[in-house]
């Protein structure tokens, strides 16, 4: 089973997708058809990018009608903001710049 | 996030490199080399130093030297000094080095946070910019 941060991460790792997220945090609750007009894709393509979210906790849907309204839950996030995941992540980095540098070292 | 304030909690981060200990601990410890994996600094291999890691955040963390053995061993405080306890940070760092057949074996130890410690400067905020920074380069070569 993946680790919540590694669904979040390959979720928002879109940009499309990210864009969307973003613009429903900021903005609030958004239709598919408002947010395709600003979405530079299909409305199947930004369907799908929703349901991608959706899937990984970061929106929820909400039915009225024949209209699907979309809201964020940037509580989803919080693995990503846990204080000794954050830290072991910031440790990989710098493991990943540490094996750079090894790399251009003289032995 | 729930626990009390008196608990600790440890991150450990392990990695084997294809490069003997020796070179591992040069890079581990040259001030100039630090630089380019880690921060700036003005590290001395010498257990009592005192000195400062410098975040391109602009955060400055109080550190000390308590374990120097060469290619083996290297230890040293890692705190940030905060009003807010939420920010505020006392954590010892640990490298562990280990010869194996094909390099080193490299496992990083920081122990003493406090678990009611959300965030903190020093790691969470240098982290979390670089991890965002590096996603879609990290996910884009995992294919």
């Amino acid at each position: 089973m993946p680790e919540p941060q590694d669904t979040l991460f390959k979720t928002l790792a879109d940009p499309t997708r990210r864009a969307i997220f973003e613009r429903l945090c900021r903005e609030g609750e958004q239709t598919v058809v408002v947010l395709t007009a600003q979405a530079g894709v299909s409305q199947p393509a930004v369907s799908k990018h929703l349901g991608v979210l959706k899937r990984a906790g970061l929106v929820r849907d909400r039915h009225e009608g024949r209209q699907t309204h979309y809201s964020a839950r940037p509580g989803a996030l919080a693995p990503l903001i846990d204080w000794t995941s954050q830290m072991a992540g910031f440790w990989e980095n710098r493991f990943d710049d540490l094996e750079n540098l090894l790399k251009r070292m003289d032995q | 996030m729930n626990g009390t304030s008196s608990e600790t909690r440890t991150v450990i981060v392990e990695r084997e490199f294809p490069h003997p200990p020796e070179k591992l601990w040069r890079a581990l410890t040259q001030p100039h080399l630090i630089e380019e994996w880690l921060m700036k600094n003005d590290f001395e291999p010498v257990a009592g130093h005192k000195f400062n890691l410098r975040g391109e955040w602009g955060g400055v963390l109080d550190c000390e030297v308590l374990t120097v053995e060469p290619d083996r061993t290297l230890a040293y405080t890692w705190n940030f000094a905060h009003d807010d306890p939420a920010f505020d940070l006392q954590s010892v760092v640990t490298f562990t080095l280990t010869q194996t057949s094909g390099g080193t074996h490299l496992r990083m130890e920081q122990a003493g946070f406090r678990a009611n410690q959300k965030q903190a400067y020093g790691g969470a905020k240098a982290g979390w910019q670089q991890f965002l920074g590096k996603l879609e380069q990290v996910l884009a070569t995992e294919g």
